[in-house]
């Protein structure tokens, strides 16, 4: 796309709430309004669909330059065009800018206008705001009240409608809680390009429904419940979980592909509860898959390990820290470099795959690399690389391809000539080898998350942290530096990755000052050019491009 | 060796001991319901009818407490102070005659012919019990709680002393058996109504006994360290005073010491200003045992209303300051005591019976 | 600055303290006699007299859930009592009713109530946000208990303490 250079966009006038602002050419009014600093409410219209304009609650006010009987705009004392003003409300979202136009956002007529449009809506809405998974997080409920009424005029009995269905096996619809603004319904036609929700039914019956013999259980599902404007779809998953004022909103990054999708993690008191897409025009646009959406459960799944372990006899015993790391190094220094190889993780962050690099460094290891780990991806954001560094393992060196040494590592081990693995964050298990095998290694040093068979033939366990629970950067498919963000507290004496690493360094080669998360970086920063000149805190919410888009 | 003297000795000390801790008990829990009556409240109500059995419960919670002592404190001194504090009140009472006689008795454990000397020999090695305290809590409040103590016990000891000698100018005898025999003869040493109302010898010696009655009983007020005159213990001011850091049954020493002390100095007042066991109408012990018995009720009698003074008194005026207590004893009781005896020598001197 | 307070000049009557001193004796030697002579009023004795006879109407005693003449526990866990609670003693863990429920319309219900009675501070403010008229402080104010965990009122005793409410409004049968 480099190469054709855009002309400069074409800018207009446009007068919003008197005062006169310019907009590049094909601006809508509804973002040109906004961006000059009136929010024009809205239930329909969704920047990244299609605007049916079918919900009528962005009802402006507009007028058109005056026009003199030489067809020329007539001109104020200020030098700006005066405006003919429109009898009748328009909608701001169907309505690109256009030369001279004005508009009044909060002028009594489309105050009343859009009084009158949220008493129709809510005369057949539901009073079940106290069930409500959307309350708190709700169109409705926001402009209720600023255009609501207290009391309702509606006398006559409620339209009955289907409620508590499954629309597909992760979101359930209500139907008398829907405004009919088709939001889900573009989306599946224009995003997920799965066209299974429609209206039938006419007037006050009208009700969303899936096509007949059809489900809505594509991979995106879960974000027609994110852009439903009430809580007409709710996420199965999230159904009754916890209300949305009580979660903590940490932004974060989905790590369950390559994408790395911009997240937001909803937790409380250390529990997550969802992950909703943030909006990141260079990534994820604002949607994300419900695979990656919903691949958190593990985090606090039973199988975690919180307790680091030694080998003492012949069975696993928990230990103090410090211990398990001494015990950890001192039976790596029986072995020479040629003895020891380390299985890596594509799921590590750079500074665990940095301080993982310079542990293979100190050991003079040559047998280290990372498990490759795919799935079918498709063309709207799921990558086949299911690795969420994978970039960040080649960059730093650990892996040039991944993958292509651990058939030596599988038959080294196999072998005997490996004597010494160290696992980190993977599973020897899934690149051949057997429990046997494994527990015939005199040092196995796993670290992990959860519990596994491989974890039980360890020598030294040291549990760690996952994606959530820590901080760190990873870098995407397309090359994309971005940052994690700690959002609960790691269970158990599970400790953060980058510490284990650091204290198994500093058991070797005494200290190192690495002292945070931060030092690690700098240090990776100034011996990796791509790196330079950056930091966590430079990286920002929304990521920084450090390497070439891949192919 | 006079066994019949040894075994009714014996019996009287046993007997006394037993109605004076009694009393002692039961004072504490007058002064708890007194006070509270002062103060518009009820005061324990609760243990036994009308709380009478709070006494036994205080009790039981003084014995069962851990005996705590403090790492800081000299040991010894600091479980020596409880014992001094305790037993010289008690011993005073050896001398105070507590009725006129029972089966031929004398109704005194040990009627000397030194007695107000004994009387004051004893009652001022208190203040070791509290200086002592004071010193081996190794601690700053108990420090200045001694301090003030032994300064203020000094002070107004003089004035005790001084307030007494009237009534042996009158009386011409330390013992006090003796002085509750001339009240009995001659009237009351601040009643001259009683007996031959009419002589004008007595209501002129009236002037200086009450005279000395006052200053005696304001001393004696100090010389227990009650209210208006607790400065050693002054909650406000010295946390606990001497007694900070002492806890369970050694507090309760210092505690009910201090109620011992107050009985021991009504009784003393009883006897030299108030007739003893005498009251008008009233025979002696040697018209029949229950007179003996009346006039030993009648004792206690006058103890108890003296002690219903003593904290009347404690309940209705606030602490003094402390240089206030120091001119007070200084300049004031001490000049008016001093008067006081040239006074009564001036009226015996001159105004002959 | 010191402020130097100005020593009031005291007649001789006044210095002598004596007048002052009797009348303190004498007031309180009155109120010692009011006392005895039963003329004054003194505090409720609590345990034998008590005053759940006339308790106010507003009264604000133990927070409680309440059921509605139809059976029905009135909470439908929407949690802004947990929310509102200003020592966060309320706890609820939501859950969903059956299908085969007879009160299925409702959809969610507190699967578990706490009400934590050594943080309650008896605020009514869960009473008030309430959208429900589910939780309602009663007139219970000696809360009890021999342990911490006797003191969270979990929903069966929240319940048992509320009883059943009468004149609420029934919003979810079935002709609204």
């Amino acid at each position: 796309m480099g190469d054709q250079v855009l002309a400069p966009p074409q800018l207009l006038n446009v007068q919003i709430n008197g005062v006169w602002h310019q907009f590049p050419k094909g601006t809508r009014v509804i973002e040109a309004c906004e961006q000059a600093g009136s929010y024009v409410p809205r239930y329909c219209y969704h920047k990244k669909l299609s605007s049916p304009g079918n919900c009528r609650m962005c009802l402006i006010e507009m007028g058109m330059p005056k026009m003199g009987p030489d067809r020329k705009p007539e001109v104020g004392a200020d030098g700006m065009p005066l405006i003919n003003w429109m009898p009748r409300p328009q909608i701001s979202c169907a309505q690109d800018v256009s030369e001279g136009m004005g508009v009044r956002t909060d002028s009594p007529l489309a105050q009343e206008c859009r009084k009158g449009v949220m008493e129709f809506l809510l005369i057949n809405h539901p009073l079940d705001c106290p069930i409500c998974d959307q309350a708190g997080e709700c169109r409705l409920q926001e402009f209720s009240v600023e255009y609501g009424n207290a009391a309702s005029r509606f006398l006559e009995n409620k339209v009955k409608k289907p409620k508590n269905i499954e629309l597909g096996p992760r979101v359930t619809l209500d139907d008398e809680r829907c405004i009919l603004c088709s939001r889900c319904i573009r989306f599946c036609q224009e995003v997920a390009h799965d066209d299974v929700l429609g209206f039938v039914d006419r007037g006050s019956h009208s009700v969303l429904t899936a096509h007949p013999g059809k489900r809505l259980e594509n991979n995106y599902s879960l974000n027609t419940v994110d852009i439903c404007p009430v809580g007409a779809l709710t996420s199965s998953d999230f159904r009754f979980q916890m209300r949305v004022w009580f979660l903590k909103e940490t932004k974060s990054f989905c790590t369950s592909c390559a994408t790395g999708c911009n997240t937001i993690i909803g937790t409380r008191e250390d529990v997550i509860y969802r992950q909703t897409p943030r909006e990141n025009d260079a990534v994820n646009s604002s949607w994300m898959c419900d695979y990656g959406r919903l691949n958190f459960g593990y985090l606090q799944s039973d199988t975690r390990l919180l307790q680091p372990e030694i080998l003492a006899g012949d069975k696993l015993i928990p230990a103090e820290w410090n211990v398990a790391i001494t015990h950890a190094v001192a039976q790596l220094k029986h072995f020479s470099a040629w003895e020891i190889a380390i299985i890596a993780s594509g799921r590590m962050t750079n500074e665990e795959l940095w301080l993982t690099s310079q542990l293979a460094k100190i050991l003079g290891v040559d047998l280290i690399d990372i498990v490759p780990r795919t799935g079918p991806g498709d063309d709207i954001l799921l990558s086949a690389d299911r690795n969420p560094n994978t970039n960040g393992a080649r960059l730093l060196g650990v892996t040039s391809v991944p993958g292509a040494k651990l058939r030596e590592i599988k038959d080294d081990v196999v072998g005997g000539r490996v004597k010494a693995l160290i696992a980190l964050g993977e599973n020897p298990i899934e690149i051949g080898l057997t429990v046997e095998q494994l527990k015939a290694l005199p040092a196995f040093v796993v670290m992990n998350i959860l519990s596994n068979d491989a974890t039980e033939a360890a020598t030294a366990l040291l549990p760690s942290f996952g994606f959530a629970e820590k901080r760190g950067s990873m870098i995407n498919g397309k090359g994309r530096l971005q940052r994690l963000n700690r959002a609960v507290r790691g269970p158990g004496q599970a400790r953060d990755d980058w510490e284990i690493l650091r204290d198994l360094i500093q058991a070797y080669s005494g200290r190192n000052g690495i002292y945070s998360i931060e030092d690690v970086f700098r240090q990776m920063s100034e011996a990796v050019p791509a790196l330079a000149g950056l930091s966590l805190s430079k990286i920002g919410d929304l990521g920084v491009q450090v390497m070439e888009s891949a192919k | 060796m006079d066994y019949y003297f040894l075994f009714t000795s014996l019996a009287k000390i046993v007997a006394l001991l037993a109605v004076v801790l009694g009393i002692m008990n039961y004072a504490v829990y007058a002064e708890r319901r007194i006070s509270a009556l002062i103060q518009d409240r009820l005061g324990p109500n609760r243990v036994g009818p009308a709380g009478l059995f709070q006494p036994i419960a205080d009790a039981a919670k003084f014995l069962l407490k851990e005996d705590f002592t403090p790492r800081h404190v000299n040991t010894f001194y600091y479980w020596l102070a409880p014992c001094l504090a305790m037993i010289p009140a008690i011993t005073t009472l050896a001398v105070v005659p507590f009725g006129s006689t029972l089966f031929g008795v004398p109704m005194v454990i040990a009627d000397i012919n030194v007695g107000v000397l004994f009387v004051f020999a004893i009652a001022s090695l208190g203040v070791y019990g509290i200086v002592i305290a004071g010193w081996s809590s190794n601690s700053k409040y108990p420090f200045l709680g001694g301090v003030r103590s032994s300064s203020q016990m000094i002070s107004y000891e003089l004035s005790l002393g001084l307030a007494v000698i009237p009534v042996f100018l009158l009386v011409g005898q330390l013992r006090l058996t003796e002085v509750v025999r001339y009240q009995i003869e001659h009237g009351w040493m601040i009643a001259p109504f009683i007996g031959d109302w009419a002589n004008l010898h007595k209501w002129l010696l009236a002037i200086p006994m009450l005279i000395s009655f006052v200053v005696f009983m304001i001393a004696i007020f100090a010389e227990t360290n009650r209210l208006p005159f607790d400065l050693p213990e002054a909650e406000t001011e010295l946390v606990g005073g001497y007694h900070t850091e002492y806890g369970s049954m050694k507090f309760g020493l210092f505690f009910l010491g201090e109620y011992i002390a107050m009985i021991t100095g009504s009784a003393i007042i009883v006897t030299l200003f108030l007739g003893g066991w005498h009251f008008p109408g009233i025979p002696d012990g040697s018209h029949g045992w229950g007179w003996g018995l009346v006039n030993i009720f009648v004792f206690f009698s006058k103890v108890a209303a003296l002690i219903f003074i003593f904290m009347w008194v404690r309940w209705t005026l606030p602490r003094f300051r402390y240089d206030q207590l120091m001119r007070l004893g200084w300049v004031f009781f001490f000049e008016i005591a001093l008067v006081n005896i040239f006074l009564a020598a001036i009226i015996l001197a001159y105004f002959p019976q | 600055m010191a402020i130097t307070v100005a020593r009031p000049n005291l007649t001789f009557r006044e210095r002598l303290y004596l007048p002052a001193i009797l009348s303190g004796l004498a007031i309180t030697m009155k109120h010692f006699k009011n006392m005895l002579l039963g003329r004054t009023k003194v505090t409720m004795q609590y345990p034998e007299e008590k005053w759940d006879s006339h308790l106010p109407e507003h009264y604000r005693g133990a927070p409680a859930l309440v059921r509605d003449e139809t059976g029905r526990v009135r909470c439908v866990a929407c949690q802004l009592c947990e929310f509102i609670c200003p020592p966060r003693a309320i706890k609820i863990v939501p859950g969903e009713i059956p299908a085969a429920d007879r009160f299925a319309k409702v959809e969610k219900f507190p699967n578990e109530f706490d009400i934590d009675m050594i943080r309650c501070i008896y605020c009514g403010l869960c009473e008030e946000v309430c959208p429900e008229q589910a939780i309602y402080l009663r007139k219970d104010y000696a809360i009890t208990g021999f342990t911490r965990a006797d003191m969270v009122h979990n929903k069966e005793k929240l319940l048992e303490i509320g009883g059943v409410m009468h004149g609420v409004v029934l919003k979810w049968n079935e002709k609204k």
